[in-house]
């Protein structure tokens, strides 16, 4: 069988097992109702009185912070907890191949969720002239982050069965990868590692990147930049996976 | 078609499967016997590569499962313990989900499921879903899905765990209709089911293989095989009963003293059959024989005298001439 058939297959049971349970329901009015009240409490969305969607954008980072990695946290940590992993992994299937399709359909629940925000683009055509270019590019690199934080849940999710400590590991990670540009996480940088360390670190800012393209600007560096993150932490899990394997 | 050699697992310290080595050919089913935590599933999750052994390794129908492991991998039907489903799934969608990822599709993979439907009786349950099902319908959905492909090797840890005595029947059936085209290894400790299924079967303890042998084979390691018990009306003589320890094969003769109902009980040296001297004896010294019993040796004996080190046998012997010069 082709690599694209056997991803297709567990992209498939993974992305109905979404459904198949109440928990997709949950998470997407959560995701919708905590979107929205950001926008409209924090964001001042009509008081700012501006046709964009910034006060929409700016928050995402956050709300991501915590919803996806308690969408990635079931991705493997359930299936060590209830064996399945064993029955995954003694069909004939490649683990990078069970990897990117339990990746690709988390990704593809989480681009459901952030579509189903699109009422709030038509509120703002409705009562303005907005540039739609930058909304369209904050769509696509809200998706890309969103992507970023999957890949990292999806990392941690592998290294553990307890679906809690995946949950709380991914978020930490996740907050780290927000905040790399802050003095949160650059301070202890400066104190601990060699001083070209700081600019590094501060470049793997997912707020920074975001910041660019929720402006309008898709710049090949961005998108590389968050299509990197997946690959490097896609590449992890199957990495711990295969560990585990072993140990 | 499976062949394994020299197959090591440590976790840390423990030594979980300690350098393990056989071979299964086709139309054998092949019974894994061992205490718990002995090393059955461990073994098991390394021929069907969910585990990477420390050392050694397995090939199936030529397949390593080390380097070529996809490939061995579509060989091999597997049950792993417990039987773990996607219990969010119908048993439906579950079989289907497992023929896909076996390449099943359309017409072909319809008929598969249908045939192992039908193997496992499963049709009243098929639109339910797997949380849903009792205990013994989720063991049949795993057995279903592990035969989906009509694989030439079968491995099944412990398939009949938890089922009924009318299930168990089944089960058995079921492998015994499909082990002259397949090789098959099942891991149990019910005793009973090495004889109703098993043509071979392997004792192992602490990660070593003890015993390898037909069922009857391992029988005759117990100790009591073909010790012969009888018991008399009257006393005989002392010079008659000094004189049945004195036959050829006899090792020792014990006495139960009763006095109003004597028995003994002849223990043969290295299980010889003693059974037709004894009798020969009896009858021309004209006891008044009451009852007399041959022993064969229970395979509880076998295991439990094995697996805590009572009697050791010549090691991980192929067949069981071997084991037939068990060591006292």
């Amino acid at each position: 069988m082709t690599a694209a058939r056997t991803v297709a297959v567990v992209f498939r049971r993974e992305f109905t097992g979404y459904f198949a349970s109440p928990v997709a329901y949950v998470f997407l009015i959560v995701f919708l109702a905590l979107a929205g009240a950001m926008t409209f409490f924090f964001g001042s969305f009509f008081q700012r009185n501006q046709a964009d969607l910034d006060s929409f954008f700016v928050f995402h980072p956050w709300v991501y912070l915590f919803l996806m990695p308690a969408i990635a946290m079931r991705l493997w940590a359930e299936e060590r907890k209830t064996g399945t992993v064993e029955l995954l992994f003694t069909l004939p299937i490649a683990t990078w191949h069970a990897v990117m399709g339990k990746f690709l359909a988390a990704w593809l629940f989480a681009g459901i969720a952030l579509a189903l925000t699109f009422p709030i683009w038509i509120t703002v055509a409705t009562l303005g002239a907005p540039d739609h270019g930058p909304i369209l590019a904050g769509y696509i690199g809200s998706f890309l982050m969103a992507g970023g934080y999957l890949a990292i849940g999806s990392c941690l999710s592998a290294t553990t069965k307890n679906q809690v400590i995946a949950f709380v590991l991914a978020a930490i990670v996740c907050f780290v990868f927000s905040m790399a540009g802050a003095e949160v996480v650059l301070g202890p940088i400066r104190e601990l590692l060699p001083a070209g360390s700081v600019e590094l670190v501060s470049s793997f800012s997912f707020l920074n990147h975001f910041a660019e393209m929720r402006k309008g600007v898709i710049d090949l560096r961005n998108l590389l930049y968050f299509l990197s993150v997946i690959g490097v932490f896609l590449f992890a899990t199957v990495l711990v996976l295969d560990l585990k394997k072993g140990a | 078609m499976i062949e394994v050699q020299s197959l090591t697992k440590h976790f840390g310290p423990i030594r979980a499967v300690d350098d393990v080595s056989f071979s299964v050919a086709k139309g054998e089913v092949l019974g894994f016997l061992g205490p718990n935590g002995a090393g059955k599933s461990t073994t098991m999750k390394m021929i069907t590569g969910f585990l990477a052994p420390t050392s050694g390794t397995a090939v199936v129908c030529g397949h390593d499962i080390r380097h070529d492991a996809i490939a061995a991998k579509t060989r091999i039907g597997y049950l792993p313990e417990g039987a773990p489903l996607y219990a969010d799934m119908t048993a439906r969608g579950f079989l289907n989900f497992i023929g896909a990822s076996r390449g099943l599709s359309g017409a072909g993979r319809a008929q598969a499921v249908d045939r192992v439907v039908d193997m496992a009786q499963l049709s009243a349950v098929l639109d339910q879903p797997i949380e849903t099902l009792s205990k013994g319908f989720t063991r049949r959905v795993g057995l279903a899905q592990a035969l989906l492909h009509d694989p030439d090797v079968l491995i099944l840890d412990e398939p009949t765990d938890g089922l009924d005595p009318n299930q168990k029947h089944h089960v058995r059936q079921v492998i015994d209709e499909m082990a002259p085209d397949k090789a098959i290894v099942i891991s149990t400790h019910i005793l009973e089911e090495v004889h109703a299924v098993c043509s071979r079967a392997m004792i192992i303890a602490q990660g070593r293989l003890l015993a390898d042998g037909t069922p009857a084979e391992l029988e005759a390691l117990a100790h009591r095989h073909n010790t012969v018990t009888l018991r008399t009306r009257a006393l005989p003589p002392s010079a008659e009963r000094a004189g049945l320890a004195r036959l050829d094969g006899v090792l020792k003769v014990e006495e139960d003293g009763e006095t109003d109902m004597p028995s003994f009980r002849v223990i043969p040296r290295d299980g010889a059959a003693v059974l037709p001297a004894v009798s020969a004896y009896v009858t021309e010294h004209r006891w008044e024989v009451d009852e007399m019993r041959l022993e064969q040796g229970r395979l509880d004996d076998v295991f439990r005298e094995i697996t805590t080190g009572e009697i050791t046998t010549g090691g991980a012997a192929a067949g069981g001439d071997a084991g037939r010069e068990a060591a006292r």
